[in-house]
Order: C-alpha cells, then structure tokens, then sequence
C-alpha cells in the first residue's frame, strides 16, 4: 500500500529569503521542471509577473564526481569524466586526458592530435544542436526541436559507429584514443555534413526573423561583458556580449593553431545573441571538421609508451614483460609523476579545466573539474532579475546548464 | 615559451618573486593573510580579471592539513596564475574573494561544503551540493566514501509497495 | 492500483459466477487496452539519460506510436514516472513528493542505470537504484540506454498493463 509520509518531507535546501514584501510573492521553479535541464530550483520573489529576486539552489546532481575519482585509476575514472558535460562527452574525455598527458610529458601522435580536434568539434555540433533545440522547444516551436533532434540522432549513430556508445563514449585514453577510425567512417561524416546546411537553414527560417521569437528571446536575459566577466562567464556567453573570448584561438591547443575559423561574437548580450552565437558556431564547427578531414595524417593514434599504452594483444599472450606491464596497467593504473596541472579546453558552454593533483600513483589524488556551467550558476540571477516570470525560461535555456558539469 | 606577463609579474609583484611555472601556469604560494593583497594587485595592475575556480587540497596526514588553491585568468594576457595557501585543519580559514570577483561566490560555497573552509566575509555558506542537514565534510580523505546520509527513509526493494 | 495491491473485486464474495467472470475479464481486458495505448509520462528527468530521452521522444524512434508521447508536467495529470537519470539524496524529497502527487494507476519505470541500481555512483551522494525510494514496475538498463531499449521497456510495461486487474469499483474506494 502506498502509504503516505507521516511528516512532511523534508526540504533539501535553505532558502535566501522566506518572506515576501508587501504585494509580492514568492515562488519555487524546480528542480523537477520541464524548463530547468532536470535539476535546479529557483526560488523567485514575484511582483505580479516580474523576478524581483531570484535564488538558485543547483546540487540535485551531486553525484560525488570527485570523491569516486579518488578510488579509481586515472584510466579508470574516465567514464565519470564523461558524464560531466553528457552533451559534448568526448571534450571531457579529451580534455582530461591531455592533464594527465601533461602531467606524464607525453606527446600524443599527430593523427591521435586532429582525429582529438575533430572529434571534438563534431561534439560541440552535437551539444548546440541539443542546446537550441531544447531552448526552441521550450519556447514552443517543437518542429525546430524535431528537426535538430533528428540531425543530432544521425550524429550519436555515426558516433556509436566509431566508439561503440551514441551518448557517453569513454572513447579518449590516456596517450591517446580507444580505437581508430572503422571503414568508411569519413564517407558517412561527408554524408551528414551535406545535410546540415538543409536541417539548420530550416530552423533558420523558422526562427531567426519570427516576430514572436524576437519578442520573446531579443532584449531578455541582458549580460555586459564586464558583468560577464566578473561573474566568470566564459564561452558562448560571454561572446554573446561582443568580445571574441575564445580559448581556441587564445591559447591554441590540439590542432587549433592550424584552423581556419572565426570568433562569433553578438551584440547586446542577451538571449537572441545567445542562440546565434550558437548557430555560427555549428558553422564554424563544420567548416572545421571539413578542414580537419582533409589534414587527417596517417600512423598509429596511441603514443608508443609503455607507461600508459596497453602493449599489443599478442605481445601480451608471448611474454612475460608485456603480460606484466598490462597486468600492472590495470591493477595499479598508470603511475603520472607527482604534481599539478590545471589544463583547460573550450567546451560548448565555456572553459572547461581541468585541476589534477598526483601524488606519484596510479591513483588520482585529487580530480578537479572547473565546470563552465557551475560558475555560471552563480550569476545566472543577474540575468533574471528584472524580468518577466515567463522570460527564466528562454533565458535558462540560453544558459545551457548542463546538470552533470554543474554538480559534478 | 611562457607569456610576457610572467617576466612582468616576478619583477613588480613582490609575492611572485622566483615563483615557478607549472605546465603553463605561473604558481604563487603565499601565507593565508597576503592572499587579497595580492589577488587585489593581481586584478588592478596586472589585467587579471577572471577568478576561475576556488578549490582546496586535502593533504591528510600531513600538516597543515589543507591547501586552497585559486585559479585566475587574462583575458588580455591570456594567461593563468595559481595562487595557493595552507591552512590547519583547527583554523580552516581563509578571506573571502567576492568583494572582488563576483565569480567567488558559488565555488567557494561549494569548497565550504565539501572541505569545511570557512571563507570569511562571505555570509553566504549555506550548503550547495549538499543538503540541509548533512553533517560533515565529504571530500576530506578521512570521511567514508559511501557514508549516505539519507534526507527520507528509505524502503526495502525487495517487498512489494 | 496495481497488482501489489490487495484490493478484492466486487465478483469475489459471491459464489462462482462464471458469466460474471467472464464479463469482469472483458471489463479488465478493454481498460488495459486503454490505459495501456495511452500512458502519460512524467519525464523526471535529472542527467544524462535525458539525451535518450529525448531521442526516443523523437523521430526515428517515436514514443507516439505507443501512444506514450505526450509528456504532462503535472504529476496530477500523468500515470508514468519516468525516473530518467541519477537520484541522489537531495532530489530523493522531491521523487517521493512526485510520486505521492500522482493518482492511481500510476506505473514507474526505472530509466538508465543509475535509476535502476544507482549505476556505478556508489558513493555518499547518489540513491543505490530508486526502488529504494518508489516501488518500480520495469528497469530499463544501459548507461545511457539505447532508444530501442526504452521502447521494448514501454512495449514490457503495456503487456503488464493489459495483463492486470483493473478494478474500477474496490472496497478501498
């Protein structure tokens, strides 16, 4: 019998105010919420329709991220790493591998570094498509949702063709990459990318010069680029205010140095700005990866080091030091040197660092993510206040919070 | 190939005088109470106007016991500074950044919640990732990894509703 | 009310009534078939399975052919709990308020493996499976699960509808 609670459940978070002003009213959003990406709740002090206050509680997702990389091996936790920003999974995965690559000064293989960047760019593709699509939906124009759905859909089935998941990958390795490219990977990459201009020239047209979606999105959510900046926006938002903050071409890393793409950047900083910075970056991403398939450089894609690489199968079955040097891989992990290294990639929502701290082990001391959508968490209430109830909504999904990176 | 500024840093900023470069990032370590002082130089004379992330170490068994760590970016240099200070674990307290960068706030909440670092000044620790009611401090090497703490009773799986 | 409750039809204190329990067995038969080719989902949605879920909401994969597409945000107006991602201790208040909220029938579905068992956070954070918070009639496994996946789960869950018992008058009510 579905019994219920005797007492009152209890609340999980303390509120920043609990009385209302004369005349206003105060009202909880979240966390089980359509419009909230699953896990943040809002406590909004209302004046009729307009956010007087609002109080953001995020920690619905703590999933105790840190505390488990702890227990595994650097190789081990990589399947947590990716769980961070699910979204665009292999940045995680690159992203910290490169730490750890740092940490051991291994350099990885030229075809590992632009099969890394290419990959990486095809996620970001995935992340905005999922971004604008769910902040389109919620607006209400579900046949923009179902058409980038669609597109992302033919995304995570190529990818689970390469790597064997269509959403979670665990795909990067320290030193290098799971696997290589299957036959015909690249003929079907060539294929998808040809539709794409036909799938976003439609949400295009749907969207950019509709009246109601102007209404609604220009204006709304307005951020500075000093407000951006001191808050800690980093990414599409903080390029959405006019300064073309990009740490692909700040401090070029993978193969970036060696792309041609631009910067965009918006003008005012406020929701539209948002959603076409997001656009234009999906066409710089494909007119990367297209650059990208064009550069791919033969040879192996893991570094020949046996610090770090599994030893060929066959090497492990015919003798002793590869078997021993495997068995060591697996049980102990990777030994990474003693240190720190804080290494940062740009994600689709911003930078993306990684803080590791090794002690000598195969163990992890200490595994750090500075998550984009956590620091952006903390300022998101200067981007409500001042608005209509009906504008968290855009203004949030402008933001793409992205429950995994921001509890961790 | 270090950036510029560091040169600049280690000959005008006296708490970066010999400091080293840890792959890429210049790292300060400093006594708890020089650490506005500095980060306050650090924003106004020398461009760096982004707080990334706030975070300690728990260093159990040795002494002192923790060390917070701040990381800060240049978005004219385009670099990174690690300013890094230890603390007891009978003292674990530091100053609070956000008077000057905003950007402080939710991640030291989030150090206060999981190492218990008070941030002094900030009157805003209410719990983050945890819960009201969680007691205790869960990245800390001494508490149990998987000690739940649960907020409702939890039922048997095995009996039928 | 499912077949966990022990709720008794009005045929079981008379005395063996075949026409009757032939008339009941229709009656049980049409109301599955109904409830079951119109299941309102509430996506309780917190992490990454959200992604599946939203693929399998859409084209090619499309719940709506199960009738299981539209999703109400109302636990007042839906009778599927989909449980879609990790349940840590803090959002535990919230899933149980959720499920309390909704009336009867009322089916939960254990989406991903975090939902199911508490995937492989077995940590101080996150609920080892929601079972341990709401009864759960079908555990779709996978990290994420493929859309596939979920479908044949909501195909399992409509068998186990249509099979029911479907009293509409009990002495509970």
């Amino acid at each position: 019998m579905n019994a219920p609670h005797d007492a009152p459940l209890p609340n999980p978070v303390r509120p920043a105010f609990d009385t209302a002003a004369e005349g206003r009213m105060i009202v909880n959003i979240g966390p089980s919420h359509p419009a909230t990406h699953g896990t943040i709740q809002i406590i909004a002090e209302l004046d009729g329709e307009k956010v007087i206050r609002a109080d953001v509680h995020c920690g619905y997702l703590h999933r105790g991220f840190e505390k488990e990389c702890e227990s595994h091996t650097w190789h081990n936790l990589i399947p947590y790493v990716d769980r961070l920003n699910y979204c665009s999974a292999l940045i995680n995965d690159f992203a910290y591998c490169e730490a750890v690559e740092k940490l051991m000064g291994i350099e990885i293989t030229p075809r590992c570094k632009y099969l890394r960047t290419l990959l990486s760019e095809y996620s970001r593709l995935a992340d905005h498509l999922t971004c604008i699509a769910a902040s389109l939906m919620e607006l209400g124009a579900m046949t923009a949702f179902l058409y980038l759905v669609m597109f992302r859909d033919w995304i995570y089935e190529h990818l689970a063709t390469l790597t064997g998941a269509r959403v979670t990958y665990s795909y990067g390795r320290i030193g290098g990459l799971a696997c290589d490219l299957p036959e015909g990977w690249l003929a079907r990459l060539d294929e998808i990318l040809a539709r794409y201009d036909e799938f976003v020239g439609r949400v295009h047209g749907l969207v950019d010069r509709n009246r109601i979606f102007i209404d609604r999105m220009r204006d709304v959510g307005v951020l500075t680029t000093a407000e951006a900046i001191d808050w800690g926006y980093t990414g599409p938002i903080l390029r959405s205010t006019g300064v073309p903050r990009d740490l692909r071409k700040d401090t070029p890393y993978l193969a970036y140095a060696e792309l041609d793409f631009e910067v965009p950047v918006g003008i005012k900083g406020d929701n539209y700005d948002r959603y076409y910075v997001r656009m234009c970056e999906m066409d710089e991403s494909v007119h990367m990866i297209r650059q990208l398939v064009g550069m791919l450089p033969g040879g192996p894609i893991n570094v020949d080091d046996r610090r770090c690489t599994f030893p060929e199968k066959r090497l492990v079955y015919g003798e002793i030091e590869s078997l021993i040097n495997h068995f060591k891989l697996v049980i102990d992990g990777p030994r990474v040197p003693a240190g720190e290294v804080y290494s940062a990639h740009e994600s689709p929502n911003g930078e993306l660092g990684f803080y590791l701290v090794s002690t000598g082990e195969g163990v992890p001391w200490k595994v750090h993510v500075r998550a984009p959508s956590f620091v952006h968490m903390g300022g998101v209430h200067r981007m409500l206040e001042g608005y209509q109830l009906a504008d968290i909504v855009p203004t949030f999904g402008s933001v793409n919070m992205i429950g995994g990176e921001c509890d961790r | 190939m270090e950036p510029a500024v560091f040169a600049d840093l280690r000959a005008r900023l006296p708490a970066a005088a010999g400091a080293g470069v840890a792959h890429g990032v210049l790292v300060l370590t400093l006594g708890r109470d020089d650490v506005v002082a500095t980060m306050r130089a650090l924003k106004d004379d020398f461009a760096f106007d982004m707080l990334l992330d706030v975070t300690a170490v728990d260093w159990l068994p040795q002494t002192p016991r923790f060390e917070v760590v701040w990381h800060l970016y240049s978005t004219t240099h385009k670099a990174r500074v690690r300013v890094k200070t230890r603390v007891d674990e009978a003292d674990a307290a530091v100053d609070t950044l956000a008077p000057l960068y905003n950007a402080a706030r939710y991640p030291e909440r989030e150090c206060h919640d999981m190492y218990g670092i008070r941030f002094r000044g900030n009157d805003d620790l209410r719990a983050l990732l945890l819960y009201e009611g969680f007691v205790g401090h869960p990245l800390r090497r001494d508490y149990p990894k998987d000690g739940e703490q649960p907020l409702i009773p939890m039922r048997d799986p095995s009996r039928p509703a | 009310m499912h077949a966990r409750n022990r709720t008794i039809p009005i045929a079981a204190s008379s005395t063996h009534n075949p026409a009757l329990e032939y008339m009941t067995t229709k009656k049980d038969e049409f109301v599955g078939w109904a409830r079951k080719f119109s299941l309102f989902p509430y996506p309780f949605v917190t992490a990454c399975c959200a992604m599946e879920f939203m693929a399998v909401s859409s084209t090619p994969y499309d719940t709506d052919r199960f009738g299981a597409a539209l999703p109400r945000f109302s636990p007042r107006q839906s009778d599927l709990l989909m449980v879609v991602g990790t349940v840590t201790h803090k959002q535990a208040p919230i899933l149980r308020k959720v499920y309390e909220q909704m009336c009867e029938p009322k089916w939960v579905m254990a989406f991903g493996a975090c939902a199911t068992s508490g995937g492989f956070y077995q940590n101080y954070a996150a609920v080892a499976g929601i079972d341990r918070i709401v009864p759960v009639d079908v555990y779709v496994p996978g990290c994420p699960p493929r859309p596939e996946t979920v479908i044949d789960a909501i195909m399992q869950l409509q068998d186990r509808i249509a099979r029911q018992p479907h009293p509409i008058v009990t002495r509970d009510f």
